[in-house]
C-alpha cells in the first residue's frame, strides 16, 4: 500500500514539474514566447495598454504580475485543462489536442504491444536455439535492422510503398468520407492508414526485444531450478514457459518503460512525416508556426500519456513481480 | 577489475616519503606500463570480437570522412554537373594515364561526383562528406556531456546514499519521462542553435538518466567490496575514493553509453534536420533528405530517389557500426558473455566459468 502511495505521488511529482518545466521555458527561453507574442500583437496594431490582455489568452498568465503570481495562474489553468488559445489554429489549445490524443495512443500502443510480443517470442526461441543457424541468422538481421532509425524507415517506407507502388495512403489516419463507428469498413480504414507508421516502429523495434529476451533467457536457462526441473521430467513446454519465459521476461520490463516513453515521444517525427494528425504532428505544426499554446500544450499532454502510461506498467509489473514493491533503504556514508 | 590489478603500484605512489626516490625511468615505465594496461590490451581484447572489429572500422571511416575527406573532397555548389546524375554514372572513375618508363599507363583514378547530383547540380558524396565534421563535432559534444553528468551523478547517488540518492534518482526518474524529443524540439526551435557544440548539447539534455541508474547500481555492489572499505578505513576523502577506487570500475558502463548516446544524438539531429526545426546553415544529411522530400516533383519519379536515399545509408551505415561496437564493448565488458568469450580462445577462467549445458559453441 505504502508503495502504492509512493509510485502515484511521483507520477504527481513528475506531472507537476512538466508543468513548471513548461512554464521557465514559456517564460525564460530568450527570444521566447512573451517576447515573440507581443511584437506580433504590436505589429497587429494592438493598444499597448490591451496587450497583456490578449498574452493572458494565449498562454494563461499576465506578463506584468509578480513572477510567482503568473506561476500560480498557469499552474491553475493548466490543471483545468485550459492550455490557452491556439495562436494560428481555430480553437482552444486543449480541444485539438485532446481529439488527437486517442490517436498518438493507438499508435504507441500497437506499436510497443507488437514490438514487445514479437521480440519476447522470437527471443525466446533464439535462446533455445542457441548457436544455430536460425538464432545467428537473427541476431544479425535484429542488429542491422536496429541500427536504421525509425523515421528513416518511415520516409523510405512511405516513398516506396505510398507515393511510388500506392499501396498504402500518403497520410492521414482515416477515409474522411466514412462515418465514424464501430463498423468493419471504418476499421479496415483506421488499420489501412496505419499500417505504415506501426511498421515503421515495430520493424526496427522488435530486434532490441529479441536480443535483450534472448540474454536473458540463456542466463536463466543456466539456473539451478531449470536444471532440478529437468531432473524432474517436467515438459520441455511447461519449463519453457513456466519456468525460463517467465523469469527472463521480469527484467524486460524496464525496457516496455522506456518503450512506451520513446513510442509516444518520437510520434512527433512520426506523425509529421505520415501527416498523421495526432498530438505530435499538432506539436510539430505548432513548433514550425511557433504556435507557443499548441506546443506547450503538446509537451505537456505527451508526457502525461507518457507517465500514465509508465504507471500502469509499474503497478502491473508489482503484480507479476512482489521484489518490486520492497525497496529496502541502504545505509548512508 | 582494472582498479584491483593495479592496487599495488598506486598505494606506492600515494605514500608522500617514497616519491622523491621515484627516477624518470620508473616513471616512464609506469606511464608505458599504464598505456598497455589502458589502451593496446583492452583494443587488442577488442580486435578479437568480429562485431567490435566492423564497428570500429566503420566509426573509423566516418572520422577519416570528417577530417580527411573534408580536405580532399571539393566543396559542393550548385551546377557541378547536371542535374539529377545518377550515382556510378558512366565515367565516375576514370583513370589518367601516368608515364612509367617512357609507356604511358592509366593508373591515376580520378573519381568525379562518384554518388550522382541533386536537382541543383551539387555533387551527393561532397555533400555527404561536408556535413560530416558537425556531426563529429554534435557527437563529442552530445555525448560527452551526458556522459560526465551521469556519471558524477550516479557514482555520488550510488556512494553516497540516502538524501542525496533519492533526491539524484527521482531527478533521472522524471528525465526519463519527459519525453525526451517533443523537448528537445521545443528548445531547439526557440533558440535556434547553429554552433554544432551547442546543438549536441542540447541533444543531449534528457539522455544521461538511463547511464545514471545503472551507474548508480553498479556503485552500490562495488562500494561493498572490501579495497573500497580499506580506501574508507584509511580516511581517504569520498571524492578521492569515488575517482580511485569506484569509477574505474564503472569504465564499461560508461563506454558502452558514450556509444549509445552517440547514437541518440546522430538520429535527433539528423531528424530535426530533416524535420527542418534546426537552421539550414550548414550540410547535413537531414537536411538533403529534406529537399530531396519537399523539392517539388522528387517523390513521384525515380530519377531522385538516389538522392533521398544515399543520405539514409549514410545514417544507416554509422548507425549499425555504433550498435555493433558497443556490443562488441558489451561483450568484452560482461562478466558473463566474457568467461565464455575466454574460454573460447582458450584461457583459464576457472571461477568465472558457466555451465549452461546448452553452451557449447561460442555466439559469435
Amino acid at each position: 500500500m505504502q508503495w502504492l502511495a509512493k509510485r502515484i505521488g511521483q507520477a504527481l511529482f513528475t506531472l507537476w514539474a512538466v508543468i513548471t518545466l513548461s512554464f521557465v521555458l514559456i517564460r525564460f527561453l530568450p527570444g521566447g514566447p512573451i517576447d515573440y507574442l507581443v511584437v506580433q500583437l504590436r505589429k497587429q496594431g494592438i493598444p499597448e495598454s490591451q496587450i497583456s490582455n490578449y498574452v493572458r489568452n494565449y498562454v494563461s498568465f499576465q506578463p506584468d504580475q509578480p513572477l510567482w503570481l503568473q506561476y500560480l495562474d498557469y499552474m491553475a489553468s493548466v490543471l483545468q485543462g485550459d492550455f490557452g488559445e491556439a495562436y494560428f489554429l481555430d480553437g482552444q489549445v486543449f480541444d485539438i489536442l485532446a481529439q488527437a490524443l486517442p490517436w498518438t495512443v493507438f499508435l504507441a500502443a500497437i506499436g510497443t504491444f507488437l514490438t514487445t510480443v514479437i521480440g519476447i517470442v522470437v527471443g525466446g526461441f533464439m535462446a533455445y536455439t542457441e548457436g544455430s543457424k536460425f538464432d545467428t541468422g537473427v541476431t544479425l538481421f535484429s542488429t542491422i535492422a536496429g541500427g536504421i532509425p525509425y523515421y528513416i524507415l518511415a520516409i523510405g517506407l512511405l516513398y516506396v510503398f505510398a507515393y511510388r507502388l500506392q499501396y498504402f495512403p500518403t497520410g492521414g489516419q482515416v477515409d474522411p468520407e466514412l462515418v465514424p463507428g464501430f463498423k468493419w469498413p471504418y476499421i479496415e480504414s483506421v488499420l489501412y492508414h496505419a499500417a505504415l507508421p506501426i511498421l515503421s516502429t515495430t520493424l526496427v523495434g522488435w530486434g532490441g526485444t529479441a536480443l535483450s529476451m534472448r540474454g536473458n533467457s540463456i542466463s536463466v536457462l543456466g539456473e539451478d531450478y531449470i536444471r532440478i526441473a529437468r531432473l524432474r521430467g517436467l515438459p520441455r513446454r511447461r519449463i519453457a514457459i513456466r519456468y525460463v519465459a517467465r523469469n527472463a521476461m521480469l527484467p524486460m520490463y524496464t525496457g516496455i518503460l522506456l518503450a512506451i516513453a520513446f513510442m509516444l515521444g518520437g510520434s512527433v517525427i512520426l506523425e509529421e512525416i505520415f501527416a498523421y494528425p495526432g498530438v505530435g504532428y499538432y506539436l510539430f505544426q505548432g513548433t514550425v508556426s511557433r504556435d507557443y499554446p499548441v506546443m506547450m500544450g503538446g509537451l505537456i499532454m505527451i508526457s502525461t500519456a507518457v507517465i500514465i502510461g509508465v504507471l500502469i506498467a509499474d503497478l502491473t509489473y508489482s503484480k507479476i513481480d512482489p521484489r518490486a514493491a520492497g525497496e529496502g533503504d541502504r545505509e548512508s556514508y | 577489475m582494472a582498479s584491483q590489478q593495479s592496487d599495488g603500484e598506486r598505494v606506492e605512489t600515494e605514500i608522500p616519503f617514497r616519491t622523491t626516490a621515484e627516477t624518470d625511468v620508473s616513471h616512464r615505465e609506469q606511464f608505458l606500463y599504464s598505456v598497455d594496461r589502458l589502451l593496446i590490451a583492452p583494443f587488442r581484447i577488442l580486435w578479437a570480437d568480429w562485431r567490435a572489429r566492423v564497428g570500429f572500422l566503420i566509426i573509423l571511416l566516418y572520422v577519416l570522412m570528417g577530417t580527411v575527406g573534408v580536405l580532399v573532397n571539393p566543396v559542393p555548389t550548385a551546377g557541378m554537373d547536371e542535374r539529377y546524375l545518377q550515382p556510378f554514372h558512366d565515367g565516375w572513375l576514370t583513370f589518367e594515364s601516368v608515364s612509367v618508363l617512357g609507356l604511358h599507363l592509366p593508373l591515376d583514378p580520378v573519381i568525379y561526383l562518384p554518388l550522382g547530383t541533386d536537382a541543383l547540380g551539387k555533387g551527393l558524396w561532397s555533400q555527404i562528406v561536408h556535413a560530416t565534421p558537425s556531426m563529429l563535432k554534435m557527437i563529442i559534444a552530445g555525448a560527452v556531456f551526458s556522459t560526465v553528468v551521469a556519471t558524477i551523478l550516479g557514482t555520488l547517488a550510488g556512494y553516497k546514499g540516502g538524501y542525496t540518492d533519492r533526491s539524484i534518482m527521482t531527478l533521472a526518474d522524471i528525465t526519463m519521462t519527459i519525453p525526451g524529443l517533443p523537448l528537445v524540439i521545443i528548445i531547439a526551435a526557440a533558440l535556434q542553435p547553429e554552433n554544432p557544440y551547442i546543438i549536441g548539447l542540447i541533444l543531449g539534455i534528457n539522455n544521461w538518466a538511463g547511464l545514471c541508474r545503472a551507474v548508480r547500481s553498479q556503485v552500490l555492489s562495488v562500494r561493498e567490496r572490501n579495497f573500497v572499505e580499506a580506501s574508507r578505513a584509511m580516511g581517504l576523502s569520498t571524492p578521492r575514493i569515488l575517482v580511485d577506487d569506484i569509477i574505474p570500475d564503472l569504465m564499461s558502463y560508461v563506454s558502452i553509453h558514450f556509444v549509445t548516446a552517440a547514437r541518440g544524438i546522430i538520429f535527433e539531429s539528423v531528424g530535426l534536420y530533416y524535420l527542418g526545426i534546426l537552421p539550414f546553415t550548414t550540410f547535413n544529411w537531414g537536411v538533403m533528405m529534406n529537399l530531396a522530400y519537399t523539392t517539388s516533383g522528387a517523390l513521384y519519379t525515380w530519377q531522385s530517389a538516389h538522392w533521398l536515399f544515399i543520405p539514409m545509408i549514410t545514417i544507416t551505415v554509422l548507425s549499425v557500426g555504433l550498435i555493433l561496437f558497443s556490443q562488441g564493448l558489451d561483450r568484452i565488458f560482461n562478466p558473463r558473455v566474457r568467461a565464455r568469450h575466454v574460454k573460447s580462445v582458450s584461457s583459464a577462467d576457472d571461477d568465472e566459468e558457466q555451465t549452461s549445458p546448452m553452451t557449447t559453441v561460442p555466439t559469435n
